[in-house]
């Protein structure tokens, strides 16, 4: 059966299709369709395979690894970034092992197209020792879901799936199975010599582990996912050399065909004369790299996201013969493009420049909060209460609102990572800041917000929280977000004082009735909650045309 | 035949609908595809754009190398403008004259207007006003579709049949409305 589907869609539906009994996730661009699509999937309904959304990462990677403990297949998906946040039950999963199937999809954002910094998580693959998948196209992406669930059973270790914005976000005609795989059955293979991480435990494991890292080495080398192609005609004699081999991985390889296929003077008959290496699964397949560096005089080395290969490959040597993004052939940073790819090869740029507007015309315009958006009446009250005060500081956090720092609000000084509103105004107030505001949405102070809430309660630190409820998680497209309906008794429940626990509505008519909360409680010396609360403009949208259908 | 095609406008506008359209359509008539979408921060109101690539050849890269694409389909104008440096130099521009303007210092509309009035192959319409005139109101995309079928290379029939089934789950009135606009749309070239 043929379908048109997302480089996210194709992972999902290959997770279904290899016999998966679950999905644990947080919303993240770009990843989040994957369990939309697990969600709404027909064959996942009727087998009750677990799909709702979790807390964070952590809970999410945590309870997938149970899952898998009980001998079952289980999926945990996530941006980059919440590789950071589950990076503690990531790296000990490693010890561990597995006992059903178990693949850990991080979809990477090199660009920072929605994010805050463009880590390239095969890093975190090699120093968990954990094998690697890096799928070229959505295809490759649907069919080494199954191959990376068989690989991490027969090797009882989870898989690291990386997979980068385009990948992710980009459709395809994917050529699926008839029918899903059966679920494994539940099993207690799982022996607590090798999951309880005692000292004396995680030394036998850890060794054992190291000593995996050459049986995984050699699959790479064999793995019919890494494919080197050598120009057969070219080399006549021993020693011969073309003068130029590329060594490429992920979504980076497309850009390369691209551009070799569009260079001039080859006839479609004629073999391009350039060694290559795709590369899909790691460990860095080392004997591969060898074969392909003994027939060329320059190596390029394209990949998308950080140097990963080329700093493998360069080793501690530096050899001039080895180009890439640390030497300035490719653009250090940011996402590659067939562009880039075309002029580090060598090859023509396409066709002229294209055509120009005149430059005046065409004006940036960033994203901005909806129109009607109850995020925008909270930064127009909480701005004109701060104006009482000559150096107010507001801590801002992840999610629609940080948009906040744009005109017209200007309103936030600080966003870091998912929950450092509190900790920071916290930190702030300890240091003698004094207003300390903190800016957080419902869904991202249950992900990382209520332990941050729980120390400053305990030493009664003087800042203002404001949990903007909007009662989803709004700018990965309106998930369900697990704390609605409970955020007052969360901050009851954490020792908030309920004098201090207020909420509003955040609506222009409310304004004056909302400045005179947010005055009262900035002016009180101790933690003090703020939830304004009303529904998502974009979610109330959907919801009002579903009830009028 | 293959055809680039870079879709964009503002976020929110409905050029992914538009997307699956020509996806749905291509799919049929068993050619390659290619599409890159924006999801996530950008859809707030900001500048978006979807790459779509057919053709009956495979197709390597997700993303249109400069001076390739041969339509820029474009619900505002200046967002047509922003992506000129991805069209191949006889390319065609299909685009919403209507401006969004959701930017403190957006160009004035004869400025815009000059620009395209530059290039070789445009087509500037005012899908908004011609959805309303017709009682579709909400079509509008569909009609700027129509207006650029004599580039995008797939039969008008093909394209047809893929509004059916794209728009069949919303209802008959719908899926009428719809070709009803790609029609409107088709027609604009000829006048």
């Amino acid at each position: 059966m043929k379908k048109l589907l997302l480089g996210d869609e194709a992972i999902a539906q290959g997770a279904i299709d290899a016999g998966l009994s679950g999905v644990y996730a947080y919303p993240g661009t770009p990843s989040t369709e994957i369990t939309e699509y697990i969600q709404q999937n027909e064959t996942a309904r009727q087998r009750h395979l677990h799909s709702r959304w979790c807390t964070n990462e952590k809970t999410a990677m945590e309870a997938a690894l149970g899952m898998s403990f009980m001998g079952k297949r289980a999926l945990v998906c996530m941006k980059h970034v919440g590789l950071n946040v589950c990076a503690d039950p990531f790296v000990n999963s490693g010890m561990t092992g597995v006992n059903g199937g178990l693949v850990v999809l991080v979809a990477d954002d090199p660009s920072m197209h929605s994010s805050q910094d463009e880590q390239d998580s095969r890093f975190y693959g090699k120093f968990a020792m954990i094998p690697t998948f890096e799928p070229s196209n959505q295809q490759e992406a649907y069919d080494m879901m199954e191959a990376a669930f068989d690989y991490s059973e027969q090797q009882c270790l989870p898989v690291l799936m990386r997979v980068t914005t385009r990948m992710a976000h980009s459709r395809a005609v994917v050529r699926i199975k008839e029918a899903a795989r059966e679920e494994n059955p539940l099993n207690y293979n799982a022996k607590a010599s090798n999951w309880v991480l005692l000292p004396a435990n995680a030394r036998r494991r850890n060794d054992l582990v190291t000593a995996q890292q050459t049986q995984l080495e050699a699959d790479a080398e064999t793995s019919s996912f890494n494919r080197l192609s050598l120009p057969t005609t070219s080399l006549t004699s021993e020693g011969e050399r073309v003068p130029l081999g590329v060594i490429t991985s992920g979504i980076a390889y497309n850009y390369v065909m691209e551009a070799l296929a569009h260079r001039p003077n080859l006839s479609e008959e004629e073999e391009p004369n350039v060694s290559l290496l795709k590369i899909s699964q790691y460990p860095l397949p080392k004997r591969l790299v060898r074969q392909l560096l003994d027939t060329c005089q320059r190596v390029l080395i394209v990949e998308e996201g950080q140097p990963f290969i080329e700093e493998q490959v360069r080793g501690v040597c530096e050899n001039a013969n080895i180009l890439g993004r640390l030497t300035g052939e490719l653009p250090r940073t940011g996402e590659l493009t067939p562009d880039s790819v075309a002029k580090a090869l060598g090859c023509p740029e396409h066709h002229t420049e294209g055509l120009q507007a005149t430059a005046s015309v065409i004006l940036p315009r960033p994203p901005q909060l909806c129109q009607g958006c109850g995020h925008r009446d909270v930064y127009i009250a909480l701005n004109e209460v701060l104006l009482d005060f000559e150096h107010p500081r507001v801590f801002g956090d992840i999610g629609c609102y940080t948009l906040g720092f744009l005109p017209p609000y200007k309103a936030i000084h600080s966003c870091v990572d998912m929950g450092a509103s509190i900790t920071m105004a916290k930190g702030a107030a300890d240091a003698g800041q004094w207003p300390a505001v903190a800016v957080i949405g419902d869904s991202t102070f249950t992900h990382s917000g209520m332990t941050g809430l729980l120390d400053a309660v305990n030493e009664d630190a003087d800042i203002t929280i404001i949990i903007s409820d909007n009662l989803t998680t709004a700018m990965t497209g309106g998930q369900d977000s697990a704390g609605t309906n409970k955020f007052e008794a969360i901050c009851l429940g954490l020792g908030v004082n309920p004098a201090h626990v207020r909420v509003v509505v955040p609506l222009p008519k409310n304004m004056a009735e909302i400045t005179r909360v947010l005055r009262e409680e900035i002016n009180y010396h101790g933690v003090s909650v703020i939830i304004p609360r009303r529904e998502c403009i974009q979610t109330f949208k959907r919801h009002s045309k579903v009830k009028k259908g | 035949m293959k055809t680039d095609i870079v879709l964009c406008g503002v976020g929110g506008q409905g050029i992914l609908s538009i997307a699956t359209v020509i996806g749905e359509a291509a799919m049929a008539e068993e050619l390659y595809i290619k599409q890159a979408e924006v999801h996530g921060m950008s859809q707030r109101g900001g500048d978006v754009q979807s790459n779509l690539r057919i053709s009956d050849q495979p197709i390597h890269s997700d993303l249109i190398p400069h001076g390739a694409a041969d339509l820029i389909l474009s619900m505002e104008p200046m967002e047509a403008l922003r992506y000129l440096p991805y069209l191949k130099p006889d390319g065609w521009v299909v685009t919403s004259c209507v401006p969004f303007v959701n930017i403190p210092n957006y160009p004035a509309s004869d400025m815009l207007d000059a620009e395209l009035a530059r290039l070789p192959h445009v087509l500037s319409i005012d899908i908004e006003r011609l959805a309303k005139d017709n009682a579709i109101p909400r079509s509008a995309n569909i009609i700027l579709l129509g207006a650029a079928l004599h580039v995008i290379g797939i039969d008008a029939e093909a394209l047809q049949d893929a509004v059916r089934r794209v728009f069949a789950a919303k209802g008959e009135a719908v899926v009428q409305a719809n070709l009803k606009a790609l029609s409107i749309g088709s027609e604009q070239i000829k006048g």
